[in-house]
């Protein structure tokens, strides 16, 4: 792999910057894999990475039907941070954030990691006895964290209005530090070199169209252009799609695939330094390098495959970010866009065997998929390459949903779903 | 935002109106008690979620508060019909 | 002062009205009808930008939406600040102040350019995915320089002192751009009795019709808009919109206009006018004429000030009476860019040259070009331009059929503007917001509208279609259509007659080429905004960046405030010649809302501050208010939190409120709890269905407190439910689960059991509930009424009508504090009244108001839950340990049965609600606080559970707390600790939840 650094772009831009080899090869797949990814998002490039790089396993073929990174990775609003409640799921979290800080030297690929700090705020009692009981587990288990009073806001984003004046005011906030936000796009882009370094055979604008399954072990996928690639096992890292592949394997999953809206302003000055979401008002911002104030809106009710959803929420967020900040409202909005993000009824994902043989599935994310990407890939590749769940995975089990072990994070979704 | 046709009050409304509440024609086993713990985590959680044609529950929830069914596509949000509770819909994926 | 490129005479502004505006901190003077940028333009700046990575000088390239250059700030205060404001499309009006939003110290001189310049060669697209990464440490450091530089306004730092409205609207056909062709189908839907809406985003209609000196009938065609205008008006069911944008086209023909109201009248709104408004529109059927945006084309140097494209030119010499420059060349592959040679010769200033890629173009223009003895040098491209801030002069050299390489030598010409005109693309946006496909149509070299499942038509430009005539003509077909469709008759429209003007065909050409490669000639621009240039297309697309939604995000193309208006198509076809691809296969992409930018205070609308969530008070509220109540948000109401009296601190009101209950009686405004009244026959075997508990035998006037469920047996509300009648219940629910209770149980009535015989209505609003508890609330109740209120005839759990007060009232002998407790409901009318009454004749008893915090306090105390403090979703009735309100005797499968057998449900361990005593009894454990078993452990910790509610009580004189504890139901007595984030460890006994009264002796006197 060529190394990247500031002296090769001072080299190469000697030579015109005509001279860079590719990110990634454009193979023609083989007709055998040991394993095959269904889904070139960030989790199932990183699940690659992680089978190639810590398992020593590269005879690996990644299928997407788009292009790398062309759904929830290019649609999410980029917040990264592990302040989650419950045990299981603050450790999966936690485990993506270490692999977070160092990933850019680990991929050689700068994924612009910023850790500018996460600010969940509370506006009702409830809210801040809730953020306590997340802070306290955070913080035993070994998580950053820490409880603020408005004055503590206030010195960190300046301009939110942390007065009592309005309807539901401030009281106090959760905040991360390590938190932060990243560069969504080379997220994946920096997985996928990193993949296809190890020889990792990336087939992109190829769509599975179906799965070969002989006495309940799958055996390979059916391709609508490469026919059919036979495979020793096969995980599924669809998202929003997770419902349709499972179709194939002729199971019902715990899912719902609603749109989430996402929207940004003209790009500014740098005006807010941080991440603040608020589940209460329903919004979270922060602002991106180039300028844009990142926002992210609640889910759709209706089930939606359309990458869009309905403007009322659109216009909810906007209402709550215009009262966090008033001062924002002469600002503009620029653009706004939907991803389709697959929820399961506790707002946990969903690392899994299913009842199909050498068939796993990652997905239920919900709308916190992006932030575990790194953790997500790793555990995902362990339970690929050994069969077995990786134990952190362990918990995130499809069956949950049949004896009741539910992990209930709707509290710490940063989302209502 | 989509414009929906209430079936009760016979009236096109908003979106805003209404709220939807998961995938229609789910009905309570019977006898609950003889259930295994599979087949009644399957009737809480287990759903179709189909890209394509799918039988919608909603509730008319700022307007007459009644339930009804919407038979919509999932990827182009076109609303095929609506049907009451208790009735068959008419437009069914193939 | 004058302005220098300003015309004697014609456009449309008006020299009888001069205004002044300032441009970066200097005077300048415009008329009123001009735009920023014609203003600008009229006095001779050129520059009005710095580019954002290479910080190169620009200039105003076009006359519209899609200009991606001229984007400045505004406003004359902190206040109004407005950022990003495209000139091109901001009215002059007198004492606006404006300012080029980078460079420094100003944007005529910036340093940065020099590390432009110089690191211009190491910044290709995604040089920051290459770098920075060394050391580690350093990223934040980076990072805060690149985000100094990123951006491009500012925002504000005070509080719009503006407002804003959101209308809904409903018509038959919005009509979306008011040119030829909007114009055409508004007269035909309007004339035939439908309900318009026409919006176009200028301020005045007609389109491109303003931009030339084209006649309709012989007429100037402005005079054909102003009849078509004047007939719209008077139609009452017209809405016409200019200064509207229709910024999103959402499903179902759901469509968002953006009317900017007083943006051209004054920095500030004039009192009691919006500034701007949004219409939320359901149309019935749309007509898109929103029609096209001529596209430059990619050249050497084509960013330097005086390149603009070729229609621009025209629209500011004939709208705006403004000649943008001295000595103009022209570069173009069609007829249409031969226009601003014609418009800029006629204004009295000197064509250079016209450049036409084509080698024989035959055309009614060019001869008209001929005619004016303008030169034309054909075959040939402007493949350099030179100059920095401002075109000096052009290289011109002759090309090869293909237009892939340069064939001749380079002819240098001396000129200060270039005009550029490499065709035109359809404005498809809007189709494009709802996620139909555009389809790349060769013959016009342009995306048009793909299929669609709105309600939607198209028509002029947005087809492909230019020429004014048949424009028209496609505005009468789409409006006659829309009429047909919302069936109405059509009424007829006569057409003007437009100007036939003979066209040569045009070239596809989009990138010119150069005499060194792409990747060694000087910068050719394909998105000015975000600096994206043709080599650094091709590099994406060598480096493996092949699907244009990769361009697109490693280049940044596209995701500029323009979002590529006027680059995409040239991006595209970069990609594609260097994928050796066709356009249609490189894909295009999806456009979004917004069209153009709106401000977030537009979408918000009314509903922010006071409006953002409606309030709602109790009958009593403003007796709370005066009182001096702190008030808690309890989902959207204000709910009394305490009543301090002078000089105390919290706990001190606590305390106060906790012991006048405890001692002699306190009152609690309990009418926010959500009450639904349920009748019918079936109405007892429904509430036994939907609680986990009996109600079969409930008699009437007796009340029972009940467990709500979900399927997964997990406890999600509770309240007490009296019988007031064998087919009438009354259910009262938590203040903030009502709405979502009262949606249950229709849930549960139309879908699963619809032969059941049940009714439902919320009665929330319909009472008052004044809740006076104490050992003296019985001799207090009693003043106030004849009823015989004794323990005898009135015991626990019974509830009575009679009369308070003089008023009729339900009251509940219940008690959510363990002390004998009466609940009085009366009607929210009334409500007042009996609280007042109650005041007067409990002064003798020290009646004391109490908010919800001591109501918490009272009922810890008595180990009562709190459904939402005490529950999380996650627990079930024995989790509480509850399990006396859950009846498995019933005949019916409850909802939520089921659910509590799962086996994680009856698994041994379970986190389970108990109490907490801490062993230093002054010691209050904070709310959430972690337990663990052994606190020396390492991180991480295991943890045992939390503390859910956790209080001062004054009448135990200890602390009182409850939480879970994993198996704690079997673990009473046992030591738990509760690590604090300040260090300190909180050492605690397991015990009974329940501290006051175990045996309920004080609420059954």
């Amino acid at each position: 792999m060529q190394r990247y650094s500031g002296f090769g772009l001072l080299k190469h831009s000697l030579t015109h910057h005509e001279n860079w080899q590719r990110t990634w090869r454009n193979p023609t797949p083989k007709k055998e894999y040991d394993v095959v990814i269904i889904g070139g998002g960030g989790h199932g490039l990183a699940t690659a990475y992680y089978l190639a790089k810590e398992h020593g396993i590269t005879n690996v073929a990644v299928i997407e039907k788009g292009y790398l990174g062309g759904g929830n990775t290019a649609r999410n609003t980029t917040i990264v941070r592990s302040n989650y409640l419950w045990d299981e799921s603050a450790h999966l979290y936690e485990h993506a954030m270490k692999l977070w800080e160092g990933l850019s030297q680990d991929l050689n690929y700068n994924v612009m990691f910023s850790q500018r700090g996460v600010l969940n705020l509370g506006h009702t009692l409830q809210d801040m006895r809730d953020i306590e009981r997340r802070v306290n587990a955070n913080r035993l288990n070994g998580i950053d964290g820490e409880v603020l009073d408005p004055q503590q806001i206030k010195e960190i984003v300046p301009h939110m209005d942390c007065s009592d004046n309005t309807r539901y005011p401030i009281m106090g906030a959760s905040w991360q530090p390590r938190g932060g936000v990243a560069r969504h796009d080379a997220v994946a882009w920096g997985f996928a070199r990193g993949a296809d370094s190890y020889g990792v055979d990336l087939i992109q604008e190829t769509e599975v169209t179906g799965l070969i399954i002989e006495d309940g072990t799958i055996v390979g996928v059916k391709t609508n252009r490469y026919g059919d690639i036979k495979a020793g096992r096969v995980g599924s890292v669809v998202a929003g799609n997770s419902s349709v592949v499972a179709k194939m394997a002729g199971f019902d999953l715990p899912l719902e695939s609603h749109p989430l809206q996402a929207l940004v302003s003209e790009p500014i000055k740098p005006i807010l330094d941080t991440v603040v979401m608020s589940n209460h008002v329903h919004g979270y911002v922060s602002q991106s390098d180039k300028g844009d104030l990142v926002i992210g809106a609640g889910i759709d009710s209706y089930t939606g495959y359309g990458q869009r959803g309905s403007y009322p929420t659109i216009e909810h967020t906007v209402q709550a970010i215009v009262e966090l900040f008033p001062i924002f409202s002469r600002v503009r909005m620029n653009r706004q866009w939907g991803g389709i993000v697959d929820t399961c009824p506790d707002a946990c994902p969903i690392i899994s065997k299913t009842p199909v043989k050498n068939l796993f599935f990652n997905c239920g994310w919900g709308t916190g998929g992006f932030k575990a990407t790194p953790g997500s890939g790793n555990v995902f590749a362990a339970s690929l390459a050994s069969g077995e769940m990786h134990p952190m995975a362990e918990p995130f089990s499809m069956f949950r949903f049949h004896d009741g072990a539910l992990i209930d994070e709707h509290g710490a979704a940063g989302v209502a779903h | 935002m989509f414009h929906i046709y209430c079936p009760h009050c016979a009236e096109y409304r908003e979106e805003e109106e209404f709220h939807a509440v998961g995938q229609a024609h789910i009905a309570r086993p019977a006898d609950p008690d003889a259930c295994s713990d599979k087949e009644w985590g399957e009737y809480m959680f287990f759903r179709k979620n189909p890209r394509g044609i799918h039988h919608e529950l909603w509730v008319h929830a700022a307007g007459c508060r009644k339930f009804f069914n919407i038979t919509r596509d999932t990827q182009n949000y076109d609303i095929k019909e609506v049907y009451k509770i208790g009735e068959k819909p008419s437009v069914v994926a193939e | 002062m004058t302005q220098p490129n300003r015309l004697q005479s014609g456009g449309r502004i008006d020299r009888s009205k001069p205004l002044t505006f300032t441009y970066n901190g200097k005077q300048y003077k415009g008329y009123q009808g001009d735009t920023l940028a014609s203003a600008i333009l009229a006095n001779g700046i050129d520059v009005v930008s710095r580019s954002f990575k290479y910080s190169r000088p620009r200039g105003i390239v076009a006359a519209g939406a899609e200009e991606p250059n001229a984007i400045l700030q505004l406003g004359a205060s902190e206040a109004t600040q407005v950022p990003n404001v495209r000139a091109t499309q901001q009215e002059l009006f007198n004492g606006l102040v404006s300012q080029a939003t980078n460079g420094w110290p100003n944007v005529d001189t910036d340093v940065m350019s020099i590390i432009g310049k110089v690191g211009g060669k190491m910044m290709p697209p995604g040089f920051y995915y290459k770098t920075f990464m060394f050391p580690e440490s350093l990223w934040n450091t980076y990072e805060s320089l690149i985000r100094k530089a990123a951006g491009m306004g500012r925002s504000p730092l005070e509080n719009d002192p503006d407002f804003y409205d959101n209308v809904n609207q409903h018509c038959d056909v919005l009509i979306v751009g008011a040119g030829p062709a909007g114009l055409a189908a508004a007269l035909t839907v309007a004339r035939s009795g439908a309900r318009v809406i026409l919006a176009d985003e200028q301020n005045e209609f007609g389109g491109n019709l303003l931009s030339t000196k084209e006649t309709l009938d012989g007429q100037p065609a402005s005079a054909w808009v102003n009849a078509v205008t004047k007939e719209l008006r008077s139609y009452d069911d017209v809405m016409l919109l200019p200064r509207s944008t229709v910024n999103g086209y959402h499903d179902h023909n759901f469509v968002t206009i953006h009317e900017r109201c007083t943006d051209h009248l004054s920095d500030i709104a004039p009192v009691n006018q919006a500034r701007q408004r949004l219409h939320r529109v359901r149309a019935k059927w749309v007509v898109l004429a929103t029609g096209a945006h001529e596209r430059p084309l990619v050249y050497s140097n084509n960013d330097v000030p005086g390149c603009m494209v070729s229609g621009a030119v025209s629209t500011y010499i004939n709208r705006y009476g403004v000649v943008p420059g001295n000595a103009l060349v022209v570069t173009t592959t069609n007829d249409y860019g031969y226009q601003s040679a014609l418009d800029w010769h006629d204004a009295g200033r000197k064509v250079v040259a016209v450049v036409d890629t084509r080698a024989n173009p035959v055309g009614e223009r060019i001869e008209a070009a001929r005619q004016r003895g303008i030169k034309i040098i054909t075959g040939s491209a402007v493949i350099e331009v030179q100059g920095s801030k401002r075109v000096s002069g052009v290289s011109v050299a002759t090309i090869s059929a293909d237009g892939n390489k340069v064939t001749g030598s380079v002819t240098k010409l001396g000129a200060d503007t270039v005009a550029t005109s490499g065709g035109w693309s359809p404005v498809i946006h809007l189709s494009s917001h709802t996620g139909s496909r555009p389809i790349w149509n060769d013959e016009i070299v342009g995306f048009v509208p793909g299929k669609t499942v709105q309600k939607q038509l198209t028509a002029g430009g947005i087809n492909g279609c230019y020429h004014t005539g048949a424009v028209l003509l496609e505005g009468l077909n789409a409006g006659l259509e829309a009429v047909a469709n919302v069936g109405l008759n059509a009424a007829e429209v006569v057409l003007p007659t437009a100007e036939d003007v003979k066209e040569g065909a045009p070239m596809t050409l989009f990138h010119i080429p150069h005499l060194k490669p792409t990747s060694q000639a000087p910068k050719q621009f394909v998105d000015y905004q975000t600096d994206v240039t043709a080599a650094g297309i091709e590099l994406a697309c060598r480096e493996g960046f092949e699907s244009i939604e990769h361009v697109k995000r490693y280049t940044a193309m596209g995701f500029g405030t323009d979002q590529g208006k006027l680059g995409n198509i040239n991006g595209m076809a970069v990609a594609a010649k260097a994928l050796n691809k066709t356009i249609p296969e490189t894909g295009t992409t999806i456009f979004r809302p917004n069209y153009t930018p709106i401000s977030f205070g537009a979408i918000a609308g009314r509903n922010c501050g006071a409006l953002f969530d409606p309030k709602r008070y109790s009958a009593m509220h403003m007796w709370h208010v005066e009182r001096g109540a702190k008030f808690e948000d309890v989902g959207q109401w204000k709910r009394p939190w305490y009543f301090p009296q002078a000089g105390e601190n919290m706990q001190q009101s606590l305390d106060r409120e906790c012991l006048a209950v405890r001692q002699s009686v306190g009152i609690l405004d309990a009418s926010t709890l959500g009450k639904i009244d349920i009748q019918g026959k079936d109405a007892r075997e429904f509430l036994g269905r939907i609680y986990s508990n009996a109600w079969a035998k409930l008699a009437v006037g007796k009340c029972r407190y009940g467990l709500m469920c979900g399927e997964d047996g997990m406890v999600f509300d509770d309240g007490v439910s009296a019988c007031l009648g064998e087919n009438h219940f009354l259910m009262t629910t938590t203040t903030g689960g009502a709405a979502r209770v009262l949606e249950w149980l229709e849930l549960y009535h139309q879908t699963e059991w619809p032969e059941l015989e049940v009714y439902f209505n919320t009665v929330t609003d319909h009472w008052s509930t004044l809740t006076i508890s104490g050992p003296n609330s019985r001799k207090l109740l009693s003043e106030l009424t004849d009823a015989d209120v004794t323990n005898e005839n009135f015991s626990f759990m019974d509830w009575k009508q009679i009369t308070v007060a003089g008023v009729p009232a339900r009251v509940f002998r219940i008690s959510f504090t363990g002390e004998l407790t009466f609940e009085i409901n009366v009607q929210a009318n009334y409500g007042m009244h009996v609280w007042k009454q109650l005041f007067k004749a409990g002064a003798q008893y020290n009646l004391t108001p109490y908010g919800t915090e001591t109501m918490h306090i009272l009922r810890a105390e008595k180990g009562f839950i709190i459904a939402g403090q005490d529950t999380d979703g996650s627990v079930h009735p024995f989790d509480l340990g509850m399990g006396w309100c859950v009846s498995n005797q019933k005949p019916f499968s409850y909802v939520g049965k089921r659910g509590m057998n799962r086996q994680d449900c009856i698994r041994e361990n379970r986190k389970q609600l108990v109490g907490i005593k801490t062993k230093d009894p002054k010691v209050v454990i904070p709310e959430g606080a972690q337990a663990v078993l052994d606190p020396k452990a390492p991180i991480p910790m295991p943890m045992v559970g939390h503390v859910t509610s956790s209080y001062w009580s004054a009448h135990l004189g200890h602390s009182i707390a409850m939480g879970f504890i994993k198996g704690g139901l079997t673990k009473m007595g046992e030591t738990v600790y509760y690590p604090l984030a300040d260090g300190t460890v909180i050492e605690a006994e397991i015990c009974s939840p329940i501290f006051l009264d175990p045996k309920g002796e004080r609420q059954n006197v």
